[in-house]
């Protein structure tokens, strides 16, 4: 494993103006090596969410600087974000927002056409070895609507992973889901980070979810105030 | 350098979209068809009004007249030297003759324009008609009648008597409708003519004649060309007018300035000589088109509506495409293309109904006077459908289109 930084967050800090100034998150510096599990935690409030949708690159409304993969995101168009994004990070949310008209084959697919790096036949190659990862490769061709809550989140999943991200970022990934569903996500994704090196950054308020991570960072009024590394 | 591959993706998600939501893509598709039939047919209509106006038009008027203008004769005369006087009078017409001098030499340059179909001489006179006491006024026009006939339609408008007759009477006279039932006059009846020179003339009715336009056959009678110059009491060479058919009557103001310079008389074209009713259709036109547009605009705000509910169904889908990478641009690309599908699909619909409602529009008979139902096929009237059909759909799929690239992902995802 190498100990390169891949995402790099210096005195991060952000406001919130409504319904009055708010200071929601407040010099946050950190970093994240390359095949890291990181979860961030913290008490709702705490800025955890907010912070992660700022290194996401979709929130750009903050002061400070972000480094990813060694590119400054900071001050960048939304579109030069938007071609970051689908090339180097990869998201699951809570709700799994698959596109329901598609079916899961083409849902996994559609990043992976935007980025246009292999040809059709190859994303599909790719996109059903992905299915396969997460035990799905059975409901390829079903329309996502049709699929249960477990296994929509796990096509989500596998959409994240179509491009090979460096990074992914899960938004309560597992915060819909059985305890059995919960546990394939996490195998997944400590799979991804020791034996691909990719590196997920995840917010969560599993407590057992966090614990299994390599690293929990815990946040408390918009501060970061454990950086806890287990290895 | 790695090979770069483009997918159309966002053409793929606007077809799904598009085929997925097939009840709210048929109504979207009917507003635009109805709009597109209704400016079809509306725009067919105008077309088919214009066509018959210039036809009663030109059963009256050819594209061009030549004739002799009136000239005003000068108020102030200055003197060429300082011993002679200033002469100042009244501006008059300066009494001269309406003749156009030297016509054959006229008629043959006119002729050899390649642009001329028909030339004809014509010598307008003011007549009465008599009837026991009573008179009718009107116009007689002295002319060739073999040539004016190709000109102004003549034969197909004859109910009684044989046009060529009229060629062999010396004196013989076509008589409009509404004057032959003035005077109580029909075929082979003699009647007096008095013209404005005050010179009596007996004349032979040898057909009477019947055009759309009852102002013309209340006045309206033809005269041989020397009959006319006896009316007149004038010698075998007088001319009033040269009357010219050209190819394309929507250019004769062109062609009346060069032929005003090339036979140094007047000559006036048909629109200039009809300008006051060419203003009332242009008019009409002008609603017809503006109705037709309004209805299309309706469509369109149909379309429009049934977007921005598109969009808000999938707020969730744009937020998600956003967050992977999808760029503005992008999400304008798959709603106005979805907007312009369903245009597509309703303008194509649209073409052949409105089409078959022309044609079959086209076939009523409305009687001997009218004939038929005044509607013409245009193809500029579908060209311009499509075209006006496809930049309403356009902007109507656009607008929202642009909002929905301005979705702040965060705002959605985050609940």
């Amino acid at each position: 494993m190498t100990s390169d930084i891949i995402l790099q967050a210096n005195h991060i800090e952000k406001y919130f103006y409504d319904p009055e100034e708010f200071k929601v998150l407040n010099d946050i510096s950190f970093s994240v090596k390359k095949g890291e599990f990181a979860t961030l935690v913290g008490k709702s409030g705490s800025g955890k969410s907010t912070l992660l949708y700022i290194l996401s690159t979709m929130d750009t409304d903050y002061k400070g600087e972000l480094i990813i993969d060694g590119i400054m995101v900071t001050g960048k168009k939304q579109n030069e974000l938007a071609a970051l994004r689908n090339e180097k990070i990869g998201f699951v949310f809570q709700f799994h927002y698959l596109l329901n008209e598609f079916s899961c084959l083409q849902n996994i697919m559609i990043p992976a056409l935007r980025l246009g790096n292999y040809s059709k036949k190859e994303i599909e190659e790719r996109a059903y070895e992905k299915l396969k990862l997460l035990g799905l490769q059975d409901q390829a061709l079903k329309t996502a609507s049709k699929l249960s809550g477990g296994q929509q989140q796990r096509v989500a999943i596998a959409r994240a992973l179509i491009n090979d991200p460096l990074i992914i970022m899960g938004d309560e990934p597992t915060g819909n889901l059985d305890s059995k569903n919960s546990d394939i996500v996490f195998d997944t994704f400590q799979m991804l980070a020791h034996e691909q090196n990719q590196t997920i950054i995840a917010v969560t308020h599993d407590n057992d979810f966090a614990n299994k991570s390599d690293r929990i960072i815990e946040m408390m009024d918009g501060k970061i105030i454990n950086c806890l590394k287990k290895k | 350098m790695k090979t770069h591959y483009n997918h159309n993706i966002d053409t793929n998600i606007s077809i799904t979209y598009v085929v997925a939501n097939k009840k709210i893509t048929l109504v979207a598709a009917l507003g635009v068809t109805i709009g597109i039939s209704i400016f079809i047919f509306m725009n067919s209509l105008g077309s088919g009004f214009v066509k018959k106006s210039n036809k009663t038009i030109f059963n009256n008027t050819p594209h061009i007249r030549v004739y002799k203008d009136d000239e005003i004769s000068k108020s102030i005369i200055t003197p060429k030297d300082s011993n002679s006087l200033v002469l100042i009078s009244n501006p008059t017409v300066i009494p001269k003759s309406e003749q156009i001098v030297n016509p054959e030499r006229i008629i043959t340059l006119l002729r050899a324009q390649p642009e001329v179909t028909y030339v004809t001489p014509e010598i307008a006179v003011k007549v009465f008609y008599n009837s026991g006491m009573s008179q009718v006024s009107g116009d007689a026009s002295g002319l060739e009648i073999a040539e004016a006939s190709k000109m102004f339609n003549i034969k197909p408008s004859m109910i009684q008597g044989r046009m060529e007759d009229i060629e062999t009477h010396s004196n013989g006279i076509l008589l409009g409708v509404g004057i032959a039932s003035k005077i109580n006059a029909k075929t082979g009846d003699n009647i007096s003519i008095t013209s404005s020179k005050n010179i009596t003339k007996v004349m032979k009715v040898v057909g009477i004649f019947k055009t759309n336009s009852s102002i013309v056959d209340k006045t309206k009678s033809y005269i041989g060309i020397n009959a006319a110059q006896q009316l007149l009491g004038e010698n075998a060479n007088y001319i009033t007018n040269i009357d010219v058919n050209v190819q394309d009557f929507n250019k004769a103001a062109d062609y009346s300035a060069k032929f005003s310079a090339l036979t140094n008389y007047k000559a006036e074209d048909w629109k200039a000589a009809n300008s006051d009713q060419l203003n009332g259709f242009k008019m009409r036109g002008i609603i017809i088109f503006a109705m037709s547009l309004s209805i299309l605009l309706v469509a369109g705000f149909g379309t429009y509506n049934i977007l921005n509910m598109t969009i808000t169904h999938r707020i969730n889908d744009i937020a998600i495409l956003k967050a992977m990478g999808f760029k503005g641009w992008d999400v304008i690309k798959i709603f106005v293309l979805q907007g312009t599908l369903i245009g597509l699909m309703g303008i194509a619909v649209g073409l052949l109904i409105g089409g078959v409602m022309v044609y079959f529009a086209s076939k009523i008979y409305m009687g001997p006077d009218q004939g038929y139902f005044p509607i013409v096929l245009d193809y500029m009237v579908f060209i311009n459908a499509s075209l006006f059909g496809l930049v309403v759909c356009f902007f109507a799929s656009y607008l929202p289109a642009r909002k929905a690239a301005n979705v702040d992902p965060v705002s959605i995802l985050r609940k």
